[in-house]
């Protein structure tokens, strides 16, 4: 390890002064990455813990490889189906095979490679500008944005909706730590209005092309489950296919179990929010229920169909999952007071549930809800925090008596 | 009265070179010093000049705010040098000791007033022994408490416990409490659920709460928010059970003696034990003869919340525990990406969690680097109070002085937020923030 030490103290001098300054931010990231440096406590606790920032952003980063691994399989497994070229009753050993995962990663490394280029490169600009060290935040952002695209989303396309998302969702507010709403939200928000034909309908899901401007003809319907409820009230995907995951969507968000797999990870690590999780799942339960109930009051059979499926067929399908995973539990734009986040979390998976429902347009509710419940957040905390004072005042006026 | 609480949300860190309980007789010192940093609140003042001679109890510096408060000299010899800092702040008056130490007689009639006890602690200098809530600061003797909590615990690491410390000094605890009694209708005594020891045999009168649970279950904020919460306009008194036997001695011989049992705990330590030492002492030739060869940080007071003093320093005249840890040295190849075995974790971010009983030989480095606030719910686990962390620490940070006062910033110190501190992602000085919050609020009543 010397040896790379010393590479970055060779190069140091020349980005603490002369031209490359600005660069000093990217030397000090890539440094403090390789090395976790030797600096001493100096004030206050004389002992600290091992986790830092980037020890946090990591354990993420650990928790959603599984679902960005399964969604490179996907990705390819998808096209070869739509293509024909599979048997349909072989089953796994289709599914996890070289081609597939080729396919998937041509395409998704790009992707992810681009956005964290796009993402960083802002990031160090305004560490230069302000001065301060890269924040580690967007080496999540930079893997969640890729992971909730469709598989054929232009990688221009994608550098914008990041750059986009990083300077109007974060930078403006301040930089990591002072943003309202959720960064990777913000980036497929911009890419769903902006881009609206490749964000959603039928036919962004799967990669239906045989070789470069060569589009399959027609006839093969690329629809999700959501999408395919909103139409016609019932969906051709079994839940248990759902699952799993080998069903078409956006890269990182079909898999439950694995997405799952991450959360239970997340919540054992402590990284990640329980609670918002949790009041997410119940509050999907429960505006399911409600629907289930009201189902049979709807006038037209699409609705009427849409409003009676199961609850755990809202939490399969959609993004419902990966977004109360990974998306509502960012602890910035999150409800910061451990109260708020019950109902922070749970008007996630209310809002979530409803608005796939009721939208035909918008079958992702997922994410606006996410986007609506960031805005309320402060709200939330404000009243909680209210409660508190107002305990204390209580106690005031009670020992004044 | 005796109330039983049990805490629940906090640490005890797992660290290695935990003192048994051994006592090591104390030697001859040639050097004392009085550091005014040490005492929060004080606008130091001296009493004496290089080349006085100065007794055991006779005051070294005043306060200017209020000449009543004296610092007092633990020992009897000569004031050999008056150090002083940028701007010519006061650092430290060291005085050279004499071999046979002389002390100042304070008297010893019984039967005295209020004001009259209150007089000979000030005049003694015991009065720095008790400090006042809100702020943490010198108690101020023109205040009327409305409750004085002894702190008879020790949950900090290494931490001395005071049934240990004031072995067959039982009588002068008793003593000390009757003297304290005098001062306020209200005496409550704080000690752990597990002490047994012969201490409360004579505690008559006064109320005994037992706490148990992880630290910081023996901070005093602890056992006020439990036994009678801190309000905006109140004030407490606090003092540790250790000082209540200097001040019982004080009525008992007329002379102050701040010779204490300390704790002396942490991987730095030859044998980590408990020892006589007196506030103020030179601890050069104690940690030349008791600790390790090595790069170690020397702390009077605890890894909390004490203070970094250096291979040569003095102790506080105050302080209850040593403690010796390494220095944090090398930088950590990949640190934060490997799976961490023997990295010592609140969290369960680092795979060392599956040795859930290992101690830790942990040293000063941070781990990391200074962050923008951005996990929430950390704090909330190791902080036992009906006060939310994260949004206090914000409006101290924007000095927004309403705010602090109604998140309830009085009902806490500094030492209470250092848990927070230790497990803190984002590395955040909050020991420094919360002292400042409480000098800005000070600055503002005063």
């Amino acid at each position: 390890m010397k040896f790379i030490q010393n590479i970055f103290d060779a190069s140091r001098p020349a980005v603490t002064s002369g031209k490359l300054k600005p660069l000093y931010p990217l030397h000090n990231a890539l440094e403090t990455m390789m090395f976790v440096p030797d600096h001493n406590a100096k004030s206050g606790a004389h002992v600290r813990d091992a986790i830092d920032l980037k020890r946090t952003m990591i354990t993420v980063i650990f928790a959603l490889i599984p679902a960005l691994i399964f969604g490179i399989y996907n990705s390819g497994y998808q096209h070869y189906k739509a293509l024909g070229l599979l048997n349909n009753d072989i089953g796994w050993l289709q599914f996890f095979t070289l081609e597939n995962f080729l396919f998937g990663a041509l395409k998704i490394i790009p992707m992810i490679i681009v956005t964290y280029i796009a993402g960083l490169g802002v990031e160090i600009y305004f560490a230069y500008r302000n001065k301060h060290a890269v924040n580690e935040g967007f080496l999540v952002s930079g893997l969640l944005i890729p992971m909730t695209m469709p598989i054929d989303m232009p990688l221009w396309m994608i550098a914008i909706s990041t750059i986009f998302a990083v300077l109007i969702g974060k930078e403006v507010f301040g930089g990591t730590g002072m943003n309202i709403l959720n960064p990777a939200l913000t980036a497929r928000a911009f890419a769903f209005f902006a881009y609206p034909s490749f964000m959603s309908g039928d036919k962004v899901w799967i990669n239906t092309t045989l070789g470069p401007g060569e589009a399959l003809v027609d006839g093969y319907s690329g629809a999700t489950a959501l999408g395919q409820y909103a139409t016609t009230g019932s969906t051709t995907f079994s839940a248990w296919d759902a699952f799993l995951g080998i069903i078409p969507g956006s890269i990182g968000e079909t898999s439950t179990i694995l997405i799952l797999l991450g959360g239970i990870y997340l919540i054992a690590t402590g990284i990640g929010s329980w609670k918002i999780m949790f009041s997410s799942l119940l509050g999907a339960i429960t505006i399911s229920l409600i629907f289930n109930a009201v189902a049979p009051s709807m006038i037209s059979p699409e609705q009427q169909g849409f409003l009676s499926i199961p609850f755990y067929f809202h939490l399969v399908f959609g993004s419902w999952a990966f977004s109360t995973v990974f998306m509502a539990t960012d602890p910035v734009s999150a409800a910061h007071t451990e109260r708020g986040k019950w109902i922070y979390g749970f008007f996630i998976g209310f809002l979530g549930i409803m608005i796939r429902v009721f939208n035909p347009a918008y079958p992702e509710g997922m994410m606006l809800a996410i986007l609506f419940m960031n805005v309320m957040a402060p709200l939330i905390d404000h009243y909680v925090v209210e409660g508190n004072i107002k305990r204390r005042l209580k106690r005031l006026k009670l020992s004044v008596k | 009265m005796s109330k039983k609480y049990t805490i629940r949300k906090g640490l005890n860190l797992p660290l290695f070179g935990e003192p048994i309980k051994e006592l090591k007789p104390s030697k001859f010192v040639s050097n004392y010093a009085i550091r005014p940093s040490e005492f929060i609140g004080l606008k130091p003042k001296l009493a004496v000049k290089v080349g006085d001679k100065v007794k055991a109890g006779q005051a070294i510096l005043f306060d200017k705010k209020n000449e009543r408060i004296k610092i007092p000299s633990p020992i009897s010899g000569e004031i050999s040098a008056i150090q002083r800092g940028p701007k010519r702040r006061l650092d430290q008056i060291v005085i050279r000791a004499n071999e046979k130490c002389e002390y100042l007689n304070f008297g010893v009639k019984t039967a005295l007033k209020k004001d009259e006890i209150k007089n000979k602690l000030l005049e003694s200098g015991a009065w720095t022994l008790l400090k006042m809530r809100p702020y943490g600061c010198l108690a101020n003797p023109d205040d009327s408490p409305k409750a004085i909590f002894i702190n008879g615990m020790g949950s900090d690491p290494f931490a001395s416990k005071p049934g240990f410390s004031l072995k067959g000094k039982e009588e002068l605890f008793s003593r000390g409490l009757e003297v304290l009694k005098q001062l306020s209708d209200r005496i409550i005594l704080s000690i752990a659920q597990d002490e047994n020891s012969d201490l409360l045999n004579n505690a008559n009168d006064i109320e005994i709460h037992r706490f148990s649970g992880p630290h910081p279950s023996g901070n005093t904020s602890v056992h006020i928010s439990r036994v009678s919460p801190l309000n905006k306009g109140e004030v407490i008194w606090t003092i540790a059970a250790q000082d209540v036997a200097i001040i019982g001695k004080l009525f008992e011989l007329g002379e102050l003696h701040l010779d204490r049992t300390i704790a002396a705990g942490g991987s730095g330590m030859k044998n980590p034990q408990y020892y006589e030492v007196r506030g103020g002492q030179s601890m050069k030739k104690f940690f030349s003869e008791e600790t390790n060869k090595g790069n170690y940080r020397y702390i009077s007071g605890s890894v909390l919340s004490g203070e970094d003093i250096g291979k040569e320093g003095y102790i506080g005249l105050l302080a209850k525990q040593v403690s010796v840890i390494p220095e944090g040295e090398n930088t950590d190849f990949l640190g934060w990406v490997l799976p961490g075995f023997n990295k010592y974790s609140f969290s369960k971010a680092y795979f060392s969690w599956l040795f859930p009983n290992r101690k830790y030989n942990l040293t000063t480095k941070l781990n990391g680097e200074e962050r923008a606030f951005v996990v929430t719910g950390q704090y909330d686990k190791v902080f036992p109070f009906d006060i939310l962390p994260n949004q206090l620490l914000k409006s101290i940070w924007a000095e927004d002085i309403e705010k602090m006062e109604e998140l309830g910033i009085y009902e806490i110190i500094p030492e209470d937020f250092a848990l927070c501190e230790v497990i803190c992602t984002s590395k955040q000085p909050l020991q420094e923030m919360v002292r400042k919050g409480l000098d800005i609020l000070y600055n503002e009543m005063n």
